[in-house]
């Protein structure tokens, strides 16, 4: 596994010369969000007794930013690499397919977590937020960001152009994420909105996330590990299968 | 279509080696194979007896691959991927050699740059040490002097000579014929996917046993009789075959004949391009 160190510090490395742009974009993003909603809604909605509303959104944005920033380490490092030719740099070395994959996740995790734990340094400033139950934080912010890390090494492979990701981003990672309950319980929901959210992975990481925090949610977090765990190891299957194959990557 | 047709090449442990071909006759195809950056869809290739499919690890292992295309990560600088490059084979303590390398191919001032910085030369120069990182027994250089100055050529050569000294295989690509045939024990001239000729360089150029007379002329026409023997021909720099010796009188008179004057002349051996135009030429 010797090249997977030297392919995972890389990766690191790669994203924290822009941090800029990696990291403190994506903090200062969702702070708008939590300013913007907090102060339009925070008079309105009380989602769970005794918890405030910006203390409420918290969790789900700090989820969002995980999921999002993790997918966008793994995809635009390969397409950077895929368009700008120098991927041939690591695929002429004789790295295993699966320390390709796990340097690649353990990446957009890395990626993930760095920028959800700055939406939460930040976000203190504005609500307490407790940590009830702090294992729950920690498995969803590493299932989640795990299976929007793999999601993003598939979309990196397989696109050939920015615009094909940013059709992944726009087309389903954002509705994905928007329709979750991020910025809501869908309890809140029309009845059938409320019954699509129960198909939407998304939806159980945001609830078992804020169950960690807040010790309440809208469905069991057994029940959110229970649909979460699957679908991140299909994600990951999936995304190692495309790398073993070699699709787009050897012709 | 496939790029390769039917192409069996055995080369030996130690051989300097020549790919030669015309664009697009398939030498990149053919190293991509080797490097498993392609996958053929029939037939087989190995490093160091090591299957490219199979035993992909091992056989990488033993290639080192300077590619055709100038690529750089321009997120680093020079010495910053020469490590990345020696970790990806498991070389954590490499600094020796990264520095040996930096040295002999003129980039030891460049180690600190970032590589988006360095000139098309360097960068060229650069993608050679990162091939030979890990000292690969192997080494396959596609156009690895092309957009490289003269001087920097030579030493180059040098290293790369070097190397095959110590033992190390050398698969060359180049459109510089007088590289191939000053450096290569051996040639395969590749043409439309296919090998087209396959020998020692000596007897490639042995095959081609006639001499051949150049000739710098104060015209740019030749006398129309003369027309037959051209094989070169440039403005007034005129290349003649020239089966037997006893010719070159008749020639001489022709030019005088005509009032033409000769501002230089020189008699040599056909070169390796002479031989290349013969064999993968147009007319080929
Ligand atoms: N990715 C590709 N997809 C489809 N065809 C390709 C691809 N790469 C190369 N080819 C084709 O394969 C043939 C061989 O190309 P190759 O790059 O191997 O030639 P080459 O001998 O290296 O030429 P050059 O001297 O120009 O580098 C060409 O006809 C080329 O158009
Ligand atoms: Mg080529």
């Amino acid at each position: 596994m010797s090249g997977f160190g030297t392919l995972f510090r890389k990766e690191i490395i790669r994203f924290g010369k822009v941090a800029m742009q990696t990291v403190l974009a994506p903090v200062l993003t969702a702070l708008l969000y939590l300013l913007i909603f907090s102060h339009v809604l925070a008079a309105h909605v009380e989602v769970y007794p005794g918890v405030g509303y910006t203390a409420f959104l918290m969790p789900g944005l700090i989820m969002m930013s995980i999921l999002q920033n993790a997918f966008a380490n793994s995809s635009s490092s390969l397409i950077q690499s895929k368009q700008s030719g120098s991927i041939v740099f690591i695929l002429l070395p004789p790295l295993a397919h699966f320390e390709f994959f796990s340097a690649y996740l353990l990446a957009a995790i890395v990626r993930g977590i760095v920028v959800g734990a700055g939406v939460l340094v930040v976000g203190l400033f504005f609500a307490d937020l407790n940590l009830a139950r702090p294992l729950w934080v920690v498995a969803f912010a590493l299932l989640a960001s795990a299976a929007f890390g793999a999601l993003g090494i598939m979309a990196g492979i397989w696109a050939d152009k920015y615009d094909h990701l940013a059709g992944v981003q726009n087309f389903i990672i954002m509705p994905l994420t928007f329709l979750s309950g991020v910025f809501y319980s869908i309890h809140s929901l029309p009845a059938f909105w409320q019954g699509m959210s129960h198909y939407n992975p998304v939806f159980y990481m945001i609830d078992g996330f804020r169950y960690g925090f807040h010790g309440q949610s809208d469905v069991s977090p057994w029940l959110s590990l229970a649909a979460v765990t699957p679908v991140t190891l299909l994600l990951g299957g999936l995304a190692l299968r495309l790398i073993q194959t070699g699709y787009k990557l050897r012709h | 279509m496939h790029a390769l047709r039917g192409v069996d090449l055995d080369i030996a442990e130690g051989e300097f080696f020549a790919l030669l071909g015309p664009n697009g006759a398939g030498k990149t195809t053919l190293i991509s194979l080797l490097a498993g950056l392609a996958r053929p869809s029939a037939g087989s290739a190995a490093v160091m007896g090591h299957d490219v499919v199979r035993d992909y690890r091992l056989a990488r292992r033993s290639l080192g691959v300077v590619p055709q295309e100038l690529v750089y990560d321009a997120f680093f600088t020079v010495r910053e991927m020469l490590r990345f490059q020696s970790g990806y084979y498991g070389l954590h303590r490499n600094d020796a050699w990264i520095d040996e390398l930096l040295e002999n191919l003129s980039l030891a001032d460049k180690a600190d740059a970032y590589t988006r910085t360095l000139s098309g030369g360097m960068k060229r120069r650069l993608l050679v040490a990162q091939a030979l990182v890990h000292k690969p027994p192997v080494i396959v250089l596609d156009e690895p002097t092309a957009g490289v100055d003269v001087e920097l050529r030579q030493s180059l050569w040098a290293f790369i000579r070097r190397l095959n000294r110590e033992g190390h295989t050398i698969l060359l690509t180049t459109h510089y014929l007088e590289e191939a045939e000053e450096l290569c024990e051996r040639v395969a001239m590749l043409k439309e996917g296919r090998i087209v000729a396959l020998d020692r360089t000596v007897n490639l150029l042995r095959r081609e046993d006639e001499q051949r007379l150049e000739l710098v002329l104060s015209s740019t026409l030749l006398p129309e009789n003369l027309d037959a023997r051209v094989v070169g021909h440039d403005g007034n720099r005129f290349v003649l075959a020239l089966p037997d010796y006893a010719e070159l009188e008749g020639i001489l008179a022709e030019l005088r004949r005509n009032g033409i004057r000769i501002e230089r002349m020189q008699l040599r051996q056909a070169d390796l391009e002479e031989v290349f135009i013969k064999l993968v030429g147009q007319g080929a």
